[in-house]
């Protein structure tokens, strides 16, 4: 069908474009802003001088790396644990016929839309009697928790797309199952198996709840727990410009993976709830 | 399920003279081998603290004093409910809840209708779009905190021009202009999920059938309220029970931007604040059983209010 840009559509996408980077552009700015400039007050858009010193003393700061460590190490485990745990749940589910079948995407409706902070207390008394309290395990085993629900979703409705007759269609044609599995299914499976994970990836960087109840040091405090920790020597005066670097930083991994991956994350997160 | 020989479970079953009842259990066995790890990791961290808090919220138990863990029966239910801070953050909840779900879904349709008419840059917009949902909603409340600030935010600057907002205006100093910010950074970080699920309904919509009443003569306005909003119920539904949801477990923001000053506490805040800040586990956990079933009913509510039917929604029907 042809269809013409109009001015509408212009402004709309004018709109939309400030809407999403405004904030962006903004705490970029103030990123660049030297600590004396935001002391005083300053309060034009952008620095009067700009500087690279926030980077530097950020970057130098070792409570602020190790919690970049954590966020990784955290993030990046509970993604791999999960989307291996959700690929089997998501195969039976779309490819079997087992009783319960909708009890377990029910399970997983309920638990997506749980109220974190009501087991932050339980899970605080627990996590320190059995020795999982500030510790990476003490996260990592909520964090797969709680995104497995998402992760289920999003691969059941990626897998119940793929044409599993081309795995017996290889077989006839000579190939072993696991040929058939590796050469046929996987690379079919594959881009679904990666959506789950990099939205996997995204709650679990995100989590802040859990971060700041479940930790009490910088041994696994991970980025957004030390970020709303992080206030500098006067309490009533924050750093407004390192903490704006910080935010600054921990948005890149953000960014990449968003330029690298549009696609497939529009895909997962409109597949796991609306199917067309 | 279709009679297609499927390898696993053929190789698993065992030899007998029923063949298909004995292959139908075996994929019933397979299939809850399957499951299981996920469910039961589910559960552990969901099911079994929530039974402990339900036991907890019993007792009058405090972690500065484990030893004086007095039973109290629904005492710390009775207390909460009857103190007037527990229903003013509620409220706030709800307030919030409302308002940003009903804002984000305005902008969100709007964005969902650039995005599907747009022919050009698609690329362009889809990363920005992301880059919102997929930022750490701390820095979202941070960004949006400094933006909002007295001495080093733009806002007051910009926006000077509009009634009531001038140069010195402090937004965390009262309750209202506070709400504002919370609630603001709340819509910047959740449109575009709105938006993405908005458009994925949107793309739904049989443009013959639009092509057909524009036929008729119908307006714009007709066209969106009869067409296009009708076709895409289940996709609002959805959008809106899972937003709505979220939103009411709002945290973060309120932590980061003003930590529950000038009485923009929400409930899980409150929540929060009982158990790790004061460590009083039996009321806390008694906040937590009472978050929990808010939770339920507001879910119940808006699935039986507006009927969503998730498995409709999905193609499963």
């Amino acid at each position: 069908m042809n269809r013409k840009t109009g001015v509408g559509t212009w402004i709309g996408f004018i709109a939309i474009l400030v809407w999403c980077l405004l904030p962006v552009v903004w705490i970029l700015s103030l990123s660049f802003k030297p600590v004396a400039e935001t002391t005083v007050g300053s309060a034009q858009f952008l620095p009067k001088s700009w500087t690279l010193q926030n980077y530097q003393d950020i970057i130098s700061n070792p409570d602020f790396t190790r919690a970049l460590l954590n966020s990784f190490g955290i993030s990046l485990i509970a993604t791999l644990l999960a989307v291996i745990f959700a690929t089997f749940a998501a195969y039976a589910i779309a490819r079997l016929d087992f009783k319960g079948k909708r009890l377990v995407l029910s399970i997983a409706l309920a638990i997506a839309m749980f109220p974190v902070v009501a087991l932050v207390g339980p899970l605080f008394d627990l996590w320190r009697t059995i020795g999982l309290f500030n510790t990476w395990p003490g996260l990592i085993i909520p964090y797969m928790s709680f995104t497995l629900p998402l992760a289920i979703w999003t691969l059941s409705a990626f897998f119940r797309e793929i044409p599993w007759e081309m795995e017996q269609a290889a077989q006839v044609d000579g190939a072993t199952s696991w040929q058939a599995f590796r050469k046929v299914i996987v690379p079919l499976a594959a881009p679904g198996v990666f959506t789950a994970a990099i939205l996997t990836f995204f709650f679990a960087w995100n989590e802040f709840v859990l971060a700041i109840s479940l930790t009490s040091s910088t041994a696994s405090r991970t980025v957004p727990a030390q970020l709303s920790f992080f206030v500098g020597p006067d309490p009533f005066n924050p750093p407004y410009s390192q903490l704006a670097t910080a935010s600054v930083v921990v948005t890149v991994p953000v960014i990449i993976l968003v330029l690298l991956f549009q696609r497939k994350i529009v895909a997962g997160l409109t597949s796991g709830a609306v199917k067309g | 399920m279709t009679t297609t020989v499927t390898a696993t479970p053929a190789t698993k079953a065992p030899k007998g003279p029923a063949q298909a009842s004995e292959r139908a259990t075996a994929e019933n066995k397979l299939g809850l081998k399957l499951v299981a790890p996920a469910v039961i990791l589910m559960l552990i961290v969901t099911a079994w603290p929530m039974l402990q808090a339900l036991y907890l919220s019993l007792f009058r138990y405090r972690l500065t004093t484990p030893d004086e863990r007095d039973f109290v029966g629904f005492g710390n239910y009775v207390t909460a409910l009857s103190d007037p801070l527990f229903w003013q953050d509620l409220w706030n909840t709800v307030l919030i809840m409302v308002v940003s779900v009903g804002v984000e879904l305005v902008i969100g349709f709007a964005f969902a209708m650039v995005m599907h008419r747009i022919i050009f840059a698609r690329g362009v917009i889809r990363t920005s779009i992301l880059i919102p949902y997929g930022i750490i909603t701390v820095v979202s409340a941070f960004a949006w905190q400094f933006a909002f600030s007295l001495n080093n935010g733009f806002v007051n600057s910009w926006f000077s021009w509009l009634p009531g907002i001038d140069e010195n205006m402090n937004w965390f100093g009262s309750h209202w202009p506070a709400m504002f910010a919370i609630i603001v950074s709340e819509i910047w970080k959740t449109t575009p999920f709105m938006a993405l699920l908005l458009l994925a309904g949107l793309s739904q919509v049989s443009e013959d059938m639009l092509e057909a009443a524009k036929v008729d003569g119908a307006t714009w306005w007709q066209r969106l309220w009869k067409v296009i909003l009708p076709n895409m119920r289940a996709a609002i539904m959805v959008a809106v029970l899972f937003r709505a949801l979220d939103a009411f477990r709002i945290f973060d923001n309120i932590y980061v931007m003003t930590k529950g000053a000038q009485g923009t506490e929400s409930s899980s805040f409150l929540t929060y604040r009982q158990v790790i800040e004061q460590f009083q586990l039996g009321m806390g956990s008694a906040l937590s059983v009472l978050l929990f079933l808010s939770v339920l009913i507001l879910a119940f509510g808006i699935v039986k209010l507006f009927k969503v039917d998730l498995a409709q929604a999905r193609g499963e029907g």
